[in-house]
């Protein structure tokens, strides 16, 4: 029996800030982070006196974790961590961040990821990527995250019965979500028959599939309620969290993420359902992916997320609107980044400051991380639901 | 003050003139050089090795030399006493040893070319000799013999050490051929072009090897693998062949060369 | 079933050659642990020994019990659950081979791998696995179909793993011999397209000489292990057009430590078998390691055959086994600086040759013809080390049992 674990109650998310992307970069990942910073004390008129607690994230920072950093960026926290998941990395630091704030070890922690992107740094990045990936599975072609997400996407079309046109609806309405949001990589609309001719990367995943590495930064702010509104920040809440890792080794293939293990604990304790998300901000590094949170986290049963994708539209006008900013298909993927900028776009949706087009009358939000191929899966899973204030 | 009278000046002025000749017999010390096969299960004669130490690169960079490796007896060399059982027990046997008088020494050429083109196994003999002796004039003594066989123009191919499948087929002398060449004309060694002193089959012998055996039981030495014996006279010429002063050592590849009248 | 392979073109000198680059090279200890298994032809994985449940990706601990693992061997069957053609890749070596297909693999020994696929398999079908080694020496799993499928070696996938002798150009050092020979015969008869037959001194007369002036594609050429110069001169003739060296010189005799040998025997033993092979390395190393990916002959693999006394020492053989044991710590180190230029180094390794020099050596003996069989196995399955004959595979056997115990053994 899990036990149900306590509210986040007195617990402020708020400022969410994104450093516009870029394709490529020739700063660092120090650089990159420095930029949110300047701009989150820009917003709040904080200063590095202000801030006593530090998550950070990064691909590409080494050989600095988040002690190089603070003593890099002039911080003196009393509370720091520092989360390697990549996609999951956004809610992870959203509830470590909560818990310390609200169990009083810090006032004020800022969460923070940020990643350059250098000319040859994704296939570094790649070739140091993991244990298991550099002996089991770059040897295989070195395809990188397409390769190992081709035979997860090969395997999940061939089980579940699921065509190319369903990852194709998700991928084209995220563009059309990208259209409003004027920091978007890919700024040009998308149609399906585009989506469906375009080249194969590694079968059957095709370009249109794929994220485009970037650079960027995503930040925001965890706090009480009481400094947020001391600071003039508008704040959203958070409903419930979950996280899991390394589920389901048993499955030959990725099917399902460790969501289907705390999927009744995140509703039971947000006090709602799915149907009851005004949008939903799903880790998309590929369609796939995002195809199986929408089975693990309820929003409908495993096998059936086909006619469920057709159900629905996923536009920011649509019945589900999905990764409103574009996602990371449409804005890019910025590293860790990319597993925060889910948190940042469902904050600014919540409290009514998006970055393009507002979902209307947009409260709840579910975000949810997914992250590190370590060898043939994602293995890192967390899902949040955040509330803005009516 | 000069000293135009003495022996050394006339050979001077006879060198400079031109009148004094002076050529090489000696093959070039290489890699590929034969040397004496015997039998498997014996030590073998190491063939001539080079090992480049450094030549103008980052093993020296201003300058060219090697290490070299071989037998005593590889290439052209020279046997002092010692490199036989006969010779064991003689006084001043070895290379550092001889008399240093003994390295210029004047020879006589026996050509038994014609011979030797007609049978590879010719064996030269002490009727061979007197006959020869009949025909040219005695050999005088503490002469170099050199044996003219015109086998040096058969380096670089099987010919040369012509070995078959009952061994070497190269000609040499017999035991009377020996004993009279070193008792009777006190010749100073035997010279030769093939790659040893004894014939081919001189292990078939009776005794065995007697150039080796009588030559060197008697103090005298060998002269191996030279070359250019046709261009010298049958007398008259004079053989420089001084061995590397190896301690104890039992041969010495060598430069050997000789001085004759031009005319 | 697999396009027979064409012999290659003639290479158009205009257009550069492909650098010989390697997959990716980074792996754990255990990984390198595999990788020598793989080297043996053996299929491994670890298993647990508290759990004994098998285990993979290579790990340090057990993920079910934490117990400590140990490499066992494994059946080899398999049934393919996904696949996928990799299109496009940020590596250099995947660059030059792309499409490149790669499965997802239900091991009959437990776990789920990813492997390279053989042409011939498809989804749901069963597969038989085999642990081979990459071109830059690293342990890989490879699908071959159950059964035998037609031309299936020269699936251009698995032709990466190997270094089959087929349309390669082989320099077989010492032709003087009857291992030389039967060597050069075993890989014609594997498809080789010429064999360079070394000889040590043309000048003189050897067995074997009518049959390999009556064979096809067989050159003599002039060889000299203990000749620095003749090495190179051959190199500079034939480096650029050697894919394969098989060194089959060698130099025995018998003789103790203390009595019953001589330095000088020693010497030439360690100038043909140790120096020999340092001369061939350093004279054609460069060119085999610069033509390693160059097509359907690019230059794969010097094989080196050698005594397993290598291992141990040998009494009645001091001096030689100390030249082996020499040759074999010379081809270590050439395996480790081939493999970063893709050029796979083996060892066959033999015990007492039948041959003049072990006539007093009570048999079992082996015949060269068996060693000249390994020498094409190796190079068709890719392998870095096999034993040859009763022998060797006894004293390796013990050797890995308890190696100072058999080292007195063969010492006393």
């Amino acid at each position: 029996m899990t036990r149900r674990p306590a509210a986040y109650d007195g617990v402020a998310v708020c400022c969410p800030v994104t450093v516009p992307y870029v394709r490529y970069s020739p700063e660092t990942a120090h650089w990159w982070a420095g930029a949110a910073l300047s701009a989150l004390g820009e917003r709040t008129g904080l200063g590095p006196a202000d801030i006593d607690g530090f998550c950070f994230a990064s691909f590409s920072s080494g050989p600095d974790s988040v002690v190089g950093m603070i003593q890099h960026l002039g911080l003196c926290p009393r509370w720091m961590d520092h989360i390697p998941t990549g996609g999951a990395s956004g809610v992870m630091a959203l509830r470590r961040a909560a818990r310390a704030v609200q169990s009083g070890d810090a006032d004020l922690v800022v969460c923070l990821a940020a990643d350059t992107n250098q000319v040859d740094s994704f296939r570094q990045t790649l070739a140091g990527f993991s244990r298991f990936s550099q002996d089991a599975m770059y040897p295989y072609g070195f395809g990188g995250p397409n390769a190992t997400f081709a035979l997860i996407t090969d395997n999940f079309m061939r089980t579940y019965g699921v065509g190319r046109e369903s990852f194709g609806k998700l991928c084209v309405a995220q563009r059309a979500n990208a259209l409003s949001n004027p920091h978007a990589l890919m700024k040009r609309p998308l149609s399906l028959d585009q989506y469906m001719s375009s080249r194969a990367i590694s079968d059957p995943v095709h370009l249109l599939d794929c994220v485009m590495p970037c650079a960027g930064a995503e930040a925001f702010i965890v706090t009480t309620e009481e400094k947020a509104a001391s600071l003039g920040l508008a704040a959203a809440s958070i409903k419930a969290t979950i996280e899991r890792h390394n589920a389901f080794p048993e499955d030959p293939i990725q099917v399902r993420g460790g969501w289907v293990r705390d999927v009744d604990t995140l509703w039971e304790a947000a006090g709602c359902s799915p149907e009851d998300m005004d949008t939903i901000q799903f880790y998309d590094d590929y369609p796939v992916i995002v195809a199986m949170q929408m089975e693990d986290l309820g929003f409908c049963r495993k096998g059936e997320v086909a006619g469920f994708i057709d159900r629905h539209d996923f536009t920011i006008s649509g019945s589900l609107p999905l990764n409103t900013n574009g996602g990371q298909l449409s804005a890019g993927q910025a590293g860790a980044a990319g597993g925060f900028q889910n948190v940042t776009e469902a904050l600014r949706q919540v409290l009514g400051c998006p970055l393009g087009d507002q979902v209307p009358d947009a409260r709840r939000a579910l975000v949810s991380g997914f992250g590190l191929v370590n060898y043939d899966r994602g293995v890192c899973t967390g899902a949040a639901v955040l509330e803005g204030a009516t | 003050m000069s000293n135009s009278g003495s022996l050394c000046a006339e050979m001077a002025a006879a060198l400079v003139s031109g009148k004094l000749k002076c050529v090489d017999l000696t093959n070039t010390l290489s890699p590929d050089f034969p040397v004496i096969v015997l039998p498997a299960e014996f030590g073998q004669c190491a063939p001539f090795r080079v090992e480049t130490v450094s030549r103008y690169d980052d093993n020296g960079p201003a300058w060219y030399w090697n290490n070299i490796s071989m037998n005593e007896h590889t290439g052209t060399h020279f046997d002092a006493p010692a490199h036989w059982v006969t010779g064991r027990d003689l006084p001043s046997n070895t290379v550092d040893a001889v008399p240093v008088s003994d390295f210029v020494a004047p020879a006589v050429v026996v050509d038994i070319s014609a011979e030797a083109a007609a049978d590879a196994d010719f064996v030269l003999t002490r009727a061979f000799l007197e006959d020869w002796e009949t025909r040219n004039g005695k050999i005088p003594p503490r002469h170099w013999v050199a044996l003219r066989t015109d086998w040096y123009k058969r380096v670089g191919t099987p010919d040369y050490l012509n070995l078959k499948k009952d061994g070497a087929h190269s000609p040499g002398p017999d035991a009377g051929a020996m004993e009279f060449l070193v008792h009777e004309r006190d010749c100073i060694g035997l010279a030769v072009e093939t790659v040893g002193t004894d014939a081919g089959q001189g292990s078939h012998f009776n005794p065995p090897m007697p150039a080796h055996s009588i030559l060197h039981g008697n103090g005298r030495y060998g002269l191996q693998c030279l070359t250019n014996l046709d261009k010298l006279p049958t007398f008259g010429a004079m053989i420089v062949a001084a061995p590397l002063k190896i301690q104890g050592g039992s041969a010495s590849p060598l430069r050997v060369f000789a001085l004759y009248d031009a005319e | 079933m697999s396009n027979p392979l064409s012999p290659p073109k003639r290479k158009d000198p205009l257009t550069p050659s492909r650098l010989g680059h390697v997959p990716p090279r980074l792996r754990s200890r255990a990984a390198k642990a595999m990788a020598v298994r793989a080297g043996q032809g053996r299929f491994v994985l670890q298993v647990c020994e508290g759990c004994s449940e098998a285990t993979y990706p290579p790990r340090d601990r057990c993920p079910h019990c934490w117990g400590e693992l140990r490499w066992a061997d494994q059946p080899q069957t398999a049934v393919l659950l996904a696949e996928t053609v990799v299109r496009a890749t940020t590596d250099n070596f995947f660059r030059e081979h792309l499409p490149w297909r790669i499965g997802t693999v239900q091991l009959d020994a437990g776990p789920t791998a990813v492997a390279h696929l053989h042409g011939d398999v498809a989804i749901g079908d069963q597969v038989r696995m085999r642990l081979v080694l990459d071109r830059g020496g690293n342990p890989a799993l490879f699908a071959l179909p159950l059964k035998e499928t037609p031309h299936m070696q020269d699936d251009p996938q698995l032709r990466v793993f190997t270094s089959a002798p087929k349309h390669r150009r082989i320099l077989v050092t010492d032709g003087r011999t009857r291992l030389g020979q039967d060597v050069a015969q075993a890989l014609l008869a594997a498809g080789a397209g010429t064999v360079f037959l070394g000889n040590s001194d043309p000048l003189l007369r050897h067995d074997g000489e009518e049959w390999i002036a009556s064979t096809p594609n067989i050159d003599m050429v002039p060889l000299d292990l203990t000749d620095s110069r003749s090495v190179s001169e051959l190199a500079g003739t034939l480096g650029g057009r050697v894919d394969i060296i098989v060194n089959t010189a060698g130099y025995v005799r018998p003789g103790g430590v203390s009595s019953g040998s001589r330095l000088a025997t020693l010497q030439t033993a360690m100038d043909i078998n140790a120096f020999g092979l340092l001369r061939l390395a350093q004279s054609f190393g460069p060119a085999l390691g610069a033509r390693s990916d160059d097509g359907v002959n690019s230059a794969a693999a010097f094989v080196d055959i050698n005594s397993i006394y290598a291992m141990t020492g040998n009494a009645g053989f001091a001096g030689f086994a100390a030249s082996a044991a020499a040759r074999l710590s010379l081809v270590a180190g050439l395996r480790g600086e081939m493999a970063s230029v893709g050029i796979r180094v083996a060892s066959v390794l033999c015990g007492p040759i039948d041959d003049a020099w072990h006539q007093a050596v009570p048999p079992p003996k082996v015949a060269t013809s068996r060693v000249a069989q390994a020498v094409v196995q190796v190079l068709q399955d890719g392998l870095e080390q096999v034993c040859v004959g009763d022998v060797a595979e006894d004293l390796a056997a013990r050797w890995q049992q308890d190696p100072f115990l058999t080292i007195r053994e063969e010492n006393l």
